[in-house]
């Protein structure tokens, strides 16, 4: 009896150390860079144009997120990445999507007025 | 012989539309003729490319031109109708218009590659003394805060427009 009972008491103090064990385990399979367990939802972030000039970001950006261009200025634009990620006509009142494929500061520029640049820092 | 001597004595004669200009200072309706002088005389030289050229690059630069000047001239005479202004001629738009002939006179004679690279390297020069014109004489003598506010509009635009034909000019070499 007495023998049983401490079996059954090793028994569980094992199965606790093992649970004790592996939550720390999951836990740093969370933090892990590259796979998160619940990847945050990819969000739409607009950047309105006006007046010759794309309005700056300060929604921090991630890899999946999605980025529209609105076009409130009264000439057409186009939004087009440096690195030739993306490259969408943005005409007077319309919008454009572009879809973020990589971490880094992606610059980004109006092929038909130069001048007009920004630039999205995309995390992963 | 002559055709050696004609890319200097364009640079002459736009320079020195730009020296009349800064000699006497023009008026609004003035001023809003000259803009509109310089837009059409862009717009004209596009629909000339657009004739010739076959270019893809150049077409697009083309049309853009098109595009943009058609856009700010539309403003222009808005603001005139809404100012009760009536642009009025001047020696600044004459010789604008008396130096466009005899450039669209010199594409005329050519085409393909030649063509491409001479309208492109006009574009350039030719913005790049209109934003001067624009920045240092006609946005400093306009007296009406929505002609110069349209102007610091048009001069970005019409920089962005001296870069994209510097992009294009690499395309055309």
């Amino acid at each position: 009896m007495n023998l049983q009972r401490l079996f059954a008491g090793v028994v569980l103090a094992a199965t606790t150390l093992t649970l004790a064990a592996a939550a720390p385990v999951d836990i740093l399979a969370q933090v892990k860079p590259g796979t998160p367990a619940k990847p945050a939802p990819a969000k739409v972030v607009q950047i309105v144009i006006t007046n010759v000039a794309f309005e700056n970001v300060n929604t921090p950006l991630r890899v999946g997120d999605i980025v529209e261009f609105v076009n409130k200025d009264s000439f057409d634009h186009t939004a087009t990445a440096k690195n030739k990620d993306f490259d969408v006509a943005v005409p007077v009142g319309k919008k454009a999507r572009v879809t973020l494929k990589r971490a880094g500061v992606i610059d980004y520029f109006c092929r038909y007025h130069p001048n007009m640049t920004g630039a999205l820092p995309v995390r992963q | 012989m002559f055709r050696r001597f004609t890319p200097a004595l364009a640079v002459i004669a736009l320079s020195s539309t730009v020296a009349f200009a800064q000699g006497a200072k023009p008026t609004d309706p003035q001023i809003a003729h000259i803009a509109y002088t310089a837009g059409q005389i862009d717009i004209e030289a596009a629909q000339l490319a657009l004739k010739v050229s076959k270019n893809k690059d150049v077409r697009a630069f083309a049309e853009n031109m098109v595009k943009d000047h058609t856009n700010v001239n539309k403003l222009a005479l808005d603001l005139c109708k809404k100012l009760n202004v009536t642009p009025e001629d001047n020696a600044t738009s004459q010789a604008l218009a008396k130096q466009a002939a005899a450039k669209r006179a010199e594409l005329e004679k050519l085409s393909g590659a030649a063509f491409d690279k001479a309208y492109i390297a006009n574009e350039v020069a030719y913005h790049k003394t209109v934003n001067e014109a624009v920045e240092k004489v006609l946005i400093p003598s306009s007296s009406n805060a929505e002609l110069k506010s349209l102007l610091q509009t048009g001069l970005k635009i019409f920089q962005g427009h001296q870069q994209h034909a510097e992009h294009a000019a690499m395309s055309v070499k």
